[in-house]
């Protein structure tokens, strides 16, 4: 298993999207850092030949009848939205 | 008619309303005038609008009397009834916050189906409960709006992350109350504020319309001043939803009438005690009244044996890193662009997510997200992800090796009484290790059970844990009624 010391946090906060502060970067990386020398605790199970669960009850090929049914309309999908123009959501520009 | 309707049951009250003895305007305005005089020091609700409290009770009167003009039968239980509900889960028209930032003003366009199926059966949805910032937590700490207080003790907290809706139910703001379980989140706060609470199978009820923490672990379930209560709930809500693909086709049996049938047979449960879940780290007091309530099932003719679950102690390992890692993908959707808070100055449309993300995520989300985003990245993915969910698969095979010989499962709910506010806040893994006799539920998906056993010398409440086969709800609501049958701790109430 890797060594918790390769938490990388600049690495993964990018891969988040999320950016944090000097303080949190200090905080979090202890705190994670205990986390994952509490969860090295794993390496002691023997788990060859183990299928992974991803689900308790997991379903599989759920089908539904292809017939359309009224969903949110324009007014109710926009109602939340932080800015908007057009029935459109408005963002900052993503091209130059 | 009860000296005190909002302490009142949903039998007590539906009962009433039944014979016309009260009306839902009267029960309404009753439990609207409790919140008032006591919310100010609980701090259970985030929000909640009288207006439109009043508004469906009025229509439930009508619908009463209309359907007693037409001789038409008996209504639903819940008709009338105000049910509280935690602030994740979905009203239309009713703000939507999960207590973050992040969705502060958020309003819903649409029900949850759970929602809909309480109008349905003609309950009042009131109020919008507080609760951990996205349901990560187990005090209520974690909230971005304010820590609610445990009734039993206003310095202590009410448990978490459904602690709005545990401590609301407890100090009579809400005769029953919804919340969310991925970890114990319903268990936990039940236990804490002596209610019932109850965890359904995973599968059992909807998650449409619930805000995603964890999806393979997250279930709806009530909290109710009786096993009775709860089981009407969880009939209200159960069920198979097309819009959830994860729920199941299994048919909803009658609750109550099946409790009340097993109850009439006689029939002798086989119960198992876990002996890892009574080790180190369980607080004396607890462990003697969980020790006294299964004393109570052995005098009641009860088979009561020892069983294990050996890999108990990998539970918390393996829900941190699962947990975690799915909710990092569920909040991907928080990015500022079709709803929630936007940052202001951002610079790009990536740098908005950035900001956005940085400014309304609190800091247990935050660390829930990287810790998630880092188990799932290129490198460490099998590592403790696949580790993780293959220790999952070994954790659910001790449960179910275990019914092989016992119908139930009997355990402490949490490992201590409620913490002072602030004792754990600093340290999230001490925070997290509290979680250790419920998450083992959730990795397994099954059903699982608070009731009231007990008081500390010092007066904080004691839950007794009871974990059903996979949705053998009935049975498991059945044992935990036998209890209360015989006991009187759910009948106490906190002095406020």
């Amino acid at each position: 298993m890797p060594q918790p010391n390769d938490l990388k946090l600049d690495h993964i906060a990018n891969l988040a999207r999320l950016s944090l502060t000097a303080e949190e970067k200090e905080r979090f990386g202890r705190q994670l850092g205990d986390m994952l020398d509490y969860v090295a605790l794993l390496n002691e199970v023997d788990v060859e030949g183990v299928e992974p669960t991803a689900h308790a009850f997991p379903v599989v090929n759920v089908w539904a009848q292809d017939v359309p049914e009224p969903g949110l309309s324009v007014e109710d999908a926009l109602r939340n939205a932080p800015e908007r123009r057009d029935n459109m959501f408005v963002v900052p520009k993503v091209v130059e | 008619m009860p000296e005190e309707l909002f302490n009142s049951t949903i039998a007590e009250l539906s009962g009433l309303l039944d014979r016309g003895a009260l009306s839902s305007v009267e029960l309404m305005k009753a439990v609207i005038a409790r919140t008032k005089a006591v919310d100010g020091r609980v701090r259970a609700f985030n929000s909640y609008d009288e207006e439109d409290a009043m508004a469906q009770a009025r229509a439930s009167d009508a619908r009463r009397a209309k359907a007693k003009g037409s001789g038409s039968g008996a209504a639903s239980r819940l008709e009338g009834i105000p049910v509280g509900i935690k602030d994740v889960i979905s009203v239309a028209g009713q703000p939507l916050t999960a207590s973050s930032r992040i969705l502060e003003g958020f309003v819903s366009p649409y029900d949850a189906t759970v929602t809909r199926k309480l109008k349905a059966a003609g309950a009042i949805c009131w109020g919008r409960l507080n609760l951990d910032e996205f349901a990560m937590g187990s005090s209520t700490e974690n909230s971005a709006f304010a820590t609610t207080s445990n009734p039993w003790d206003l310095e202590r907290v009410p448990g978490g992350s459904s602690g709005g809706s545990a401590a609301a139910l407890a100090a009579g703001e809400a005769v029953a109350t919804l919340g969310s379980d991925t970890g114990g989140s319903i268990r936990q706060p039940a236990a804490l504020c002596s209610v019932v609470g109850l965890k359904p199978s995973y599968g059992r009820v909807s998650r449409y319309g619930l805000i995603a923490f964890a999806s393979s672990l997250d279930q709806i379930g009530p909290f109710a001043r009786s096993v009775e209560d709860a089981a009407t709930v969880l009939g209200a809500i159960a069920g198979h939803d097309p819009r959830d693909s994860t729920s199941l086709r299994q048919e909803v049996p009658d609750y109550n009438r099946g409790v009340s049938d097993l109850a009439k047979s006689g029939r002798r449960w086989k119960l198992g005690i876990p002996r890892e879940y009574f080790g180190e780290g369980l607080d004396p007091e607890v462990g003697a009244a969980v020790q006294a309530a299964i004393g109570e099932y052995r005098r009641m003719g009860c088979e009561v044996r020892e069983v294990s679950l050996p890999h108990t102690k990998y539970a918390i390992g393996a829900y941190y890193i699962i947990a975690t890692a799915e909710c990092s993908s569920n909040l991907a959707r928080f990015d500022g662009v079709r709803y929630g808070h936007r940052s202001k100055d951002a610079k790009d449309a990536i740098d908005l997510y950035f900001k956005t993300r940085a400014e309304g995520f609190g800091p247990e989300v935050k660390r829930r997200i990287i810790l998630g985003t880092y188990v799932l990245s290129s490198g460490y993915y099998d590592a403790y992800y696949l580790r993780a969910q293959k220790v999952r698969t070994l954790i659910r095979r001790d449960f179910l090796d275990a019914y092989r010989d016992v119908d139930v499962i009997v355990t402490p709910t949490s490992p201590t009484p409620a913490f002072r506010k602030g004792e754990k806040a600093a340290d999230p893994l001490a925070m997290y290790l509290n979680d250790i006799y419920t998450i083992g539920v959730n990795l397994a998906g099954l059903p699982g059970m608070s009731l009231p056993c007990g008081f500390t010398a010092g007066g904080l409440p004691i839950g007794l844990q009871l974990i059903g086969q996979p949705f053998k709800e009935t049975e498991l609501l059945a044992v935990a009624s036998a209890y209360e049958q015989r006991t009187e701790w759910h009948l106490r109430r906190p002095r406020l």
